[in-house]
């Protein structure tokens, strides 16, 4: 497969995101793709509201994982920051690749556990396909079907523009 | 030899004391700690990582502060807690540490905390139990007490983010405390430049300077400069087994008043372990005062034995 460009698929992502910012919408990006995402999405997104100050924060899903008890825990383990109320919001909620859907289900419960948000938006870079739960992006700037022994990562230059790579799993 | 708080590929077991962990475990235990601090501030105080474990507090001595704060941590990630002190019940009949730790796994206990007057108490549990099952030492006699050290550190890296550039004071009754020797082991390790220990003889080990510290006998001297002082608990019966004259006179010498701590620099924290003598280590103004960090000590060592028992169950 050929690699996508992930700068454009980031402005085509931009793009989709926008007409669902609205009075009440805070910006979630799951660590590390995910935030790093949010990071660039938010002055782009704050700016057609008038203004930079759309809530935002970001979760480490590590202490949600249901794989916990197979695979311990992950050894960078980042704070989740979430600095705003999140009752009654609605959550643009950002990664960078859908995969099994597994994280977003953690990511699910670790929100909940700050409040009850009005309404979940899932948006993400790319759909790989493989899914194993009922849970689906809304958004995604390119879909694919990838076979499970192929992992696709989204990484970042130092000048903070994006590009994937795609590694067989060992 | 092996570290018996190690699995064989280096990964934490159990812990039973700071000594010969290697850095990088203290810093995987610290970090996590930090992803810990916030669950206490949001709706929902609690995150489902030992949902359906089972974590037995197991105090065959007397403990308020860290009892209830492992109880606690414990509960934050969800597991189910029992709490025994042992002390109190089947132990008083004669029962054996080993067959009350047996009783227990056949009710399938997951992870003991275990605090215990002899040292090396934890130590002999660890080697006994099934391989699932992980012990964290809770303060075994004056040898160690792991989790107090490593809050201790967690607090002072809030404050003094740069520990490669401090010097740490470490005052009082050195000889008994099982924190003291803690608190060394993991600020040597963590690449602290200067740790002192202030103390008259009678309350030092012999060979304290083996463990890398500088000795002091006199406090205006031993505080000149400091970024951090840590007190220690003066224990009652030392009082009287005529190691030291009496109360009004170690406060005079070793007490800590607004009028020693000026010798260290302005914007050096106090800590203290607790619990706390008013008037005998610790003046009331000081531990009550702007650079008392005695009670944040307190929250984050919950944190911290979140971090603990979570890397251990995931181990």
């Amino acid at each position: 497969m050929n690699l996508p460009n992930a700068e454009t698929l980031f402005e085509t992502l931009a793009e989709r995101i926008k007409p669902l910012i609205k009075a009440n919408t805070a910006v979630v990006g799951i660590h590390s793709g995910g935030a790093w995402l949010a990071e660039r999405l938010l002055p782009i997104l704050g700016k057609d509201q008038g203004g930079e100050d759309l809530a935002h924060g970001i979760l480490d899903v590590s202490f949600y994982r249901d794989d916990f008890n197979e695979r311990g825990l992950h050894s960078e383990t980042k704070p989740s920051h979430i600095p705003f109320d999140v009752q009654d919001k609605h959550i643009l909620l950002i990664d960078d690749v859908f995969y099994t859907g597994r994280t977003i289900r953690a990511a699910m419960n670790e929100l909940f556990d700050y409040g009850r948000p009005a309404s979940i938006t899932l948006a993400v870079l790319v759909n790989r396909g493989g899914r194993e739960l009922p849970i689906a992006p809304q958004i995604s700037a390119f879909d694919t079907e990838l076979p499970d022994t192929q992992n696709l990562q989204l990484l970042r230059h130092e000048n903070g523009t994006f590009y994937f790579t795609l590694e067989e799993n060992t | 030899m092996q570290n018996p708080q190690l699995t064989d590929d280096g990964e934490l077991k159990h812990l039973l004391s700071i000594e010969g962990l290697p850095k990088r475990i203290l810093n995987q235990i610290l970090d996590t700690a930090e992803s810990f601090v916030g669950v206490a501030e949001r709706e929902v105080k609690k995150v489902p990582l030992l949902r359906g474990k089972t974590v037995c507090n197991l105090f065959f001595e007397n403990s308020t502060r860290t009892r209830t704060t492992f109880e606690i941590a414990a509960k934050r990630l969800s597991a189910d807690v029992i709490t025994l002190n042992v002390s109190t019940s089947s132990q008083s009949k004669g029962e054996t540490i080993l067959d009350t730790i047996d009783n227990l796994t056949a009710m399938h206990a997951d992870m003991f905390v275990v605090r215990h007057a002899q040292s090396g108490a934890a130590h002999m549990i660890a080697k006994h139990v099934a391989p699932h099952i992980s012990v964290i030492n809770a303060g075994d006699g004056s040898h160690a007490h792991p989790t107090q050290g490593l809050l201790d550190v967690f607090t002072i890296r809030k404050y003094k983010p740069d520990m490669h550039n401090l010097r740490v004071a470490i005052v009082g009754d050195v000889l008994h405390s099982r924190v003291a020797r803690s608190e060394i082991h993991a600020l040597t390790t963590l690449g602290v430049p200067e740790v002192r220990v202030i103390a008259p003889k009678t309350l030092l080990p012999q060979d304290v300077e083996k463990l890398g510290v500088h000795v002091y006998h006199d406090m205006n001297e031993g505080l000149k400069d400091v970024d951090v002082v840590m007190m220690l608990r003066l224990q009652n019966e030392r009082m009287t087994s005529a190691m030291l004259p009496s109360a009004q006179e170690y406060f005079k010498t070793y007490g800590l008043t607004a009028e020693k701590l000026a010798e260290a620099k302005h914007d050096a924290i106090v800590m203290h372990p607790g619990p706390m003598n008013r008037g005998v280590e610790i003046d009331s103004a000081v531990a009550d005062g702007t650079q008392s960090v005695i009670l944040p000590q307190v929250t984050y060592g919950i944190a911290v034995r979140m971090a603990v028992m979570s890397i251990l169950a995931g181990n």
